[in-house]
């Protein structure tokens, strides 16, 4: 059984929690996964980091909460120095590259730098922050696919900013796969 | 049984939470009233149920307490309405006075507690399942109920429609004991097209107005029920009464109306108790749990197969009536059964109660605020199974 935790992170907000429903809606309804979503509904929740947790599995997932995530988003420095410890060996972060200043290295882990901010507010608005991060997540990780993903934003998103909410996914993916070439050239390189 | 309107059902895939899959299980039940006071973590339900009345003809109110909410479903059930509310501890003590008036007017409705750590204010929105004696034993008096527990967001949507056939058939407060987990988790929920849905309508009398009893003490459901204003003649009491529904306080008709109230639900325990059974076949071991814990016992079991473990799961969909028949026959044969539940030690006590001493009953209990770590009960079956 092959199981991925995840944990969306970063400041109430930004889309967070919005985040996670639409991943889990794209893996459960269109990519024929099973996902458990949870997200922090304590005091603890309120106006600091925000997260949303989920489960995805090629089973039904009986422990709905995540224990080791192999994947962090972390779009605030907040969000990052909370949860960057807890990802497990091999997984992979990914933080906004203007809004979080990483610590030097994460042995053992990937980390990847997107600008989401920025280019959510090259499209005309810091909203779009999320889906950018999204589609940047999904080129890099594997997890979901970009259809599913795609297909999962009605009625996420409101319906006058549909367009422009697929077209901030569109770019996070193409950035992600751009930035993924280079690393692969030299992985391939590395085992050739 | 007939088909749910195709109003009320929002048919096919929806990645929802628990409590919005309750209140979309109501609707396509056929759920036009409901009445309640927000509390967390139930409040997403009401919310959904406000957000879609207007789409299906159905009423909401905020009501100003709990104790106004079962009142207001106990009218608005008596005008002809299927009725649900929902909340959680707090709340659902302040039910307690009216739930026991819907008990002895044989008033259908649904309440859903999603339940959060306690006692008092407690938790607010962390877990817990620790209302499970509070729903059966919570009002005064002898009485009973029937009360069930989703483990997921699919089930919440499953036994809503479930409960409110239940308590149609029983004329019965029928309760969906969640919680906060199963509450807020979200998960793919599929809703079936409303001529998949079988539901159970209101049994309107139709017969000579001089006729019409609102009561059959006859231990057995399925009576009829005439609406307020359609112009039959008849009382709504919560004095012990006579079949008319008029005050008849005497020892022997409480005998009556009691054992009916007790015999409804025991007598048919076999078409109410709902089992979902993994492994009991050779097992040495039985897990026995219930509502989000039933997720994480059933991983324990399955850790513990892979173990060599002779170790069976039971999940009790029904809680209320307890599985006492079963509890028994498994008592005679297997080493141990172990109970997990999010509390200090509840549905325990049933268990030890049926089994009598004929095996071993070991509570794997703990308190509100989180679920069971996993490796806890794997270790509780391995010391069970020497």
């Amino acid at each position: 059984m092959s199981t991925q935790e995840i944990r969306f992170s970063g400041f109430g907000g930004q889309g967070i929690i919005r985040c996670a429903l639409i991943t889990g809606k794209a893996l459960s309804l269109y990519d024929d996964k099973f996902a458990t979503m949870t997200q922090a509904f304590g005091p603890e929740a309120r106006g600091s980091a925000c997260s949303a947790q989920l489960v995805v599995s090629d089973e039904k997932v009986l422990y709905p909460y995540i224990t080791a995530p192999g994947v962090l988003m972390a779009l605030s420095q907040e969000a990052y120095e909370k949860y960057s410890g807890e990802v497990i060996e091999g997984g992979t972060l990914i933080v906004d590259a203007d809004l979080v200043k990483p610590h030097p290295e994460h042995p053992g882990r990937t980390l990847w730098r997107v600008p989401a901010t920025r280019f959510a507010e090259e499209l005309g608005n810091r909203m779009f922050t999320n889906l950018v991060a999204l589609g940047f997540f999904a080129a890099i990780t594997g997890v979901v696919s970009d259809a599913a993903m795609k297909k999962a934003l009605p009625g996420l998103v409101p319906d006058r900013f549909l367009k422009i909410n697929i077209k901030a996914f569109e770019k996070g993916y193409a950035h992600g796969l751009d930035v993924m070439r280079p690393a692969q050239a030299q992985a391939e390189a590395a085992t050739a | 049984m007939v088909n749910a309107d195709p109003k009320g059902v929002d048919a096919g895939p929806h990645f929802l939470d628990g409590d919005h899959a309750l209140a979309e299980g109501a609707l396509a039940a056929g759920c036009r009233f409901f009445a309640g006071y927000p509390i967390t973590p139930s409040t997403e339900t009401a919310e959904r149920f406000a957000e879609r009345a207007p789409e299906v003809g159905a009423l909401f109110i905020q009501m100003e307490d709990e104790l106004a909410s079962i009142a207001a479903l106990i009218g608005a059930a008596w005008g002809g309405q299927k009725v649900m509310t929902v909340t959680s501890g707090p709340g659902f003590s302040l039910m307690m006075e009216n739930i026991g008036l819907a008990v002895m007017t044989e008033t259908p409705m649904v309440i859903a507690n999603v339940q959060r750590g306690g006692p008092s204010t407690g938790l607010p929105t962390l877990t817990a399942q620790q209302d499970m004696m509070q729903v059966r034993f919570g009002s005064h008096g002898d009485y009973n109920i029937i009360a069930l527990s989703p483990d997921s967001p699919q089930e919440c949507f499953d036994l809503a429609v479930w409960a409110f056939n239940l308590s149609e058939i029983y004329r019965v407060p029928v309760f969906i004991m969640t919680d906060e987990t199963v509450g807020h988790m979200h998960e793919k929920v599929v809703i079936p097209p409303a001529d998949r849905i079988r539901i159970v309508e209101r049994n309107n009398y139709k017969g000579p107005k001089e006729d019409f009893r609102p009561y059959k003490f006859d231990c057995q459901g399925g009576h009829p029920m005439a609406r307020a204003g359609d112009g039959y003649r008849f009382h709504i009491t919560g004095l012990t009464h006579n079949e008319r529904g008029y005050p008849a306080m005497t020892p022997e008709q409480n005998v009556k109306v009691l054992t009916h109230l007790m015999e409804k639900i025991d007598g048919n325990a076999e078409q109410i108790i709902r089992l979902e059974e993994d492994g009991l076949d050779d097992a040495d071991v039985v897990v026995v749990s219930y509502g989000i814990t039933s997720r994480i016992a059933i991983r324990a079991v399955h850790e513990a197969r892979e173990l060599g473990l002779k170790v069976g799961a039971l999940r009790l969909i029904t809680v209320w009536p307890f599985c006492e028949a079963r509890i028994r026959e498994l008592a005679s044969r297997v080493k141990a059964i172990i109970v997990v539940e999010i509390n200090y030690g509840q549905m325990v006590r049933e268990a030890e109660r049926c089994v009598a001493g004929r095996c071993r009953v070991v509570s794997v209990n703990h308190c509100g605020g989180a679920v069971h770590d996993p490796k806890v009960i794997v270790g509780a079956i391995k010391e069970a199974a020497l």
